[in-house]
């Protein structure tokens, strides 16, 4: 069975919730959706209060190129456009909407009918992506009308679709996979089409089983070109690098795009959301969220709509037990902790933890016993006990050396170090302060070849200049001579008025 | 509900811990322990004992009272000095010199240099080396197998002993030199803990299994001292094996070059430091003035981890060579 060359680690699975069915979770009397659910600039609120919605009607419009739209993922009136604070305890605008019956826009086909024929064209889709609100469903939110217009030096050759789910404990791609299996498949042929090729894999881990069986069923029965690849399990393999390297072995070079190995990787949830968007005309407002940990009486995958206070979902999974010392928003390794349970459902929410007290506490740490389990585990060929002290030491240039900039973060040296040594969290002290000067002297050497580029043209046209003098005024040796005097005195571009 | 701890990421630790990796190595030494008890009887026991628990005091010691820092006995480090300190000397040393040899291991090998981690040679090799210099008739007087005693032992000559005399002419030598079976249960003299080849490596194989190490150092040592001792010794194979199931090879390539604070990082850099190892071993038993020379080899490729770890990376993700 595949997997990634580099590293990793085996965390414990905790797939608490993978027998639980999808649940539809209550649509409560007020949601707040907040503007900040993608990655890049938060979206821009288009609607104030008193303003009537239905289920789909856009309400927040992106805030830059890197942006997504928001959608109202309920029927009412608008309540008040206010500041929350996220998950994460960032502060950010949402739209607070009084819930008035269940009204969804018209043009949402709503029946339980499957799709098949893809009839829009490869730039329409992309155009309907972004109209529906579509981000990369695995936690990175992504914008995905960006990813699916890479540029134009890149040759995709394939689409990729992660439904590896590594991260311990969380079963909402799973549960999306035994669900909607068709509708993963068309919706991947919907991407395939986007980027003009005619070949994607889905990777699955090998602790899914009765995914990788109904998937293969499903591909086999009306999707030649879609390959179910198991994948044998080792974490992080739903990392973008890890999982190109996994599937097709190819590795994407460091500081550049995944595209360049010729994949598009997409979450398996992307691709249906991709699938309802293209098909079925209908905006990202829901999607599966997983509600476990090991203390939660009955661990759920939850069919959320977007705003839906992140404390309901838990109460319907049997409540904040007594014991809570951490909730973490997505899974243990990658996810967030939680400042309190007061946030709101967004797009990247995977999964919802809820840690004991007992469980959320880190050991003291110890002396680095220089085992090299660290360097080990990394899955990008780093090693993390020299990045973690030169961080701490601000030895920048030394931490450039060893190739800060690739770590991607995913916390397999902490995990393992026996001396529960903080080195993720000095890593990410060090990372963006070398990111830092990487792009300063990016840019100084950026702005260097301009001004050379500059001092070129100038140069060129001073010489065409005096191509045309010896053509035409041979005989009056003054013009040449102003012309080398000219040439003397300005360094820069030759002033308007010589050209 | 309690306050939330919002704590980074990673969530969850692989519960290792320095403590279970020591606890791992001293496991995968008991076969070689019980197998040591067994050919040198009530030697063998007083020699350990003396060695663990001086070993243990000497840290508790000093931490108490000279850097006045928590006691850092817990995490089973200086029980592993102890017991390898052991396995590196004769099973009838008198109790005082072992003790000096413990003082020295955990005093200037460790502690001296800021304790555990901070070390940049093995402690245990560091105490040994020091009684083989300051004691040399002591260390090198090796009971031969069997011998239950621990004073007024009968002691003899071991394989590498008579390989050195050997080599220097004395063709009677080889008449007395043990076959290999007996060297690779043990049934042969040396240092306490270095006699059974067996006994080590099944140690090896459950380090392997629990990950507490991987192959690459042992195995490099291995391969380079087996090649070296083809070229030294007229690429006779019998004699290579021979080298490889005699002295502190086994021991050392298992146990002492594998310590993690003195060891390099990386796998590429553990080959290097092994392949090292294991050619220096060689080349000091048939040229240098000791017949044994794995101690020798580990001490001086020790002092090369920091440059190795400085030169050597791994293998990146990402990065085409050019």
């Amino acid at each position: 069975m595949k997997t990634f060359k580099l590293g990793g680690v085996h965390p414990a699975a905790n797939k608490l919730s993978d027998k639980a069915p999808i649940e539809v979770a209550e649509v409560p009397a007020l949601v707040a959706i907040p503007m900040a659910q993608n990655l890049g600039a938060p979206s821009k609120a288009i609607v104030a209060k008193g303003d009537k919605v239905k289920v789909g009607t856009v309400i927040g419009e992106p805030g830059g190129f890197l942006s997504s739209y928001v959608h109202s993922s309920v029927s009412g009136t608008v309540d008040k456009v206010d500041i929350v604070e996220d998950a994460t305890g960032r502060r950010v605008q949402a739209v607070f909407i009084k819930v008035e019956g269940d009204e969804w826009e018209e043009s949402i086909d709503r029946s339980k009918d499957i799709v098949r024929e893809i009839k829009l064209e490869k730039q329409e889709i992309i155009d309907k992506v972004k109209a529906m609100g579509i981000v990369g469903m695995g936690g990175a939110t992504f914008p995905t009308q960006v990813k699916l217009a890479p540029p134009p030096t890149a040759k995709p050759e394939c689409v990729i679709i992660n439904a590896v789910e590594c991260e311990p404990y969380l079963t909402s791609d799973h549960s999306l996979m035994l669900a909607h299996p068709e509708e993963i498949c068309i919706g991947v042929q919907i991407l395939e089409k986007a980027i003009g090729v005619k070949k994607a894999y889905i990777g699955i881990e090998a602790n899914k089983p009765d995914a990788i069986e109904l998937m293969t069923e499903t591909a086999k029965k009306g999707f030649p070109e879609i390959e179910i690849v198991p994948l044998k399990l080792k974490y992080p393999q739903g990392g973008e690098k890890q999982l190109i390297n996994a599937v097709i072995g190819k590795e994407v070079p460091s500081g550049g795009l995944p595209i360049a190995t010729g994949a598009l990787v997409q979450n398996v949830g992307t691709a249906f959301a991709v699938y309802e968007a293209i098909q079925k005309n209908k905006p990202l407002i829901e999607r599966i969220v997983t509600v476990t940990g090991k203390s939660i009486k009955k661990p759920s995958n939850f069919l959320a709509r977007l705003g839906v206070p992140i404390r309901q979902l838990i109460d319907a999974a049997g409540g904040v037990p007594e014991d809570t010392g951490k909730i973490i928003s997505g899974g243990p390794m990658m996810g967030k902790a939680m400042p309190d349970t007061n946030s709101y459902m967004v797009k990247g929410c995977s999964g919802i933890l809820v840690m004991k007290n007992e469980e959320s506490r880190r050991k003291a740490a110890g002396p680095c016993i220089k085992c090299g389990k660290c360097v080990h585990a990394c899955p990008m060929g780093l090693q993390p006990n020299f990045l973690s002290r030169y961080s701490e030491l601000g030895m920048l240039a030394e931490a450039e050396e060893e190739r800060i900039y690739d770590c991607i973060e995913c916390g397999s040296c902490q995990f393992s170090c026996p001396a529960n040594r903080p080195l993720l969290d000095w890593i990410r002290q060090g990372k963006p302060k070398v990111m830092g000067i990487l792009r300063a002297r990016a840019a100084e050497a950026k702005a260097k070849a301009e001004a050379a580029r500059a001092a070129e043209e100038a140069a060129r046209k001073a010489r065409e200049l005096e191509a045309e003098h010896e053509e035409h005024h041979s005989k009056t040796e003054e013009t040449h001579a102003d012309v080398n005097a000219h040439l003397l005195k300005h360094s820069g571009p030759m002033p308007e008025d010589k050209k | 509900m309690n306050k939330l701890n919002v704590s980074l990421s990673p969530h969850v630790h692989s519960g290792n811990s320095i403590q279970r990796c020591m606890l791992d190595v001293i496991i995968a030494l008991v076969p070689a322990l019980l197998l040591s008890f067994y050919f040198f009887g009530i030697g063998a026991l007083v020699v350990t004992a003396t060695s663990v628990a001086s070993c243990v005091l000497f840290e508790f010691l000093i931490t108490r009272f000279i850097l006045k820092q928590p006691a850092s006995i817990c995490d089973m480090s200086a029980v592993l000095t102890g017991l390898l300190l052991a396995f590196n000397v004769p099973s009838n040393l008198p109790v005082w010199i072992i003790i000096i040899g413990a003082l020295v291991a955990i005093g200037i090998g460790k502690m001296a240099f800021g304790g555990l981690g901070q070390n940049i040679f093995n402690p245990a090799l560091t105490g040994r080396i020091f009684l083989l210099i300051a004691y040399p008739v002591q260390m090198t007087t090796w009971p031969v197998s069997g011998e239950m005693g621990y004073v007024d032992v009968e002691t003899g000559a071991t394989p590498l002993s008579l390989f050195a005399r050997y080599m220097a002419g004395d063709v009677a030598a080889l008449q007395e030199m043990p076959d290999m079976l007996d060297m690779f249960v043990g049934m042969i003299g040396g240092s306490m803990g270095e006699v059974s080849a067996i006994a080590l490596l099944i140690g090896f194989a459950y380090m392997l299994i629990r990950k507490t190490i991987t192959w690459h150092i042992p195995v490099s040592i291995f391969a380079s001292a087996f090649i070296m001792a083809l070229i030294c010794y007229n690429f006779d194979v019998h004699f290579a094996v021979m080298q490889l199931l005699s002295g502190g090879l086994m021991l050392g390539a298992i146990f002492m070059a594998t310590d993690y604070v003195t060891s390099p990082m990386n796998n590429k850099g553990c080959l290097i430091y092994g392949a090292c190892i294991g050619a220096l071993t060689i080349i000091i038993r048939r040229f240098g003035a000791y017949p044994e020379g794995m101690s020798f080899a580990i001490f001086v490729m020790n002092a090369f981890v920091p440059l190795i770890n400085k030169y050597v990376k791994p293998t990146r993700f990402g990065v085409v060579k050019k």
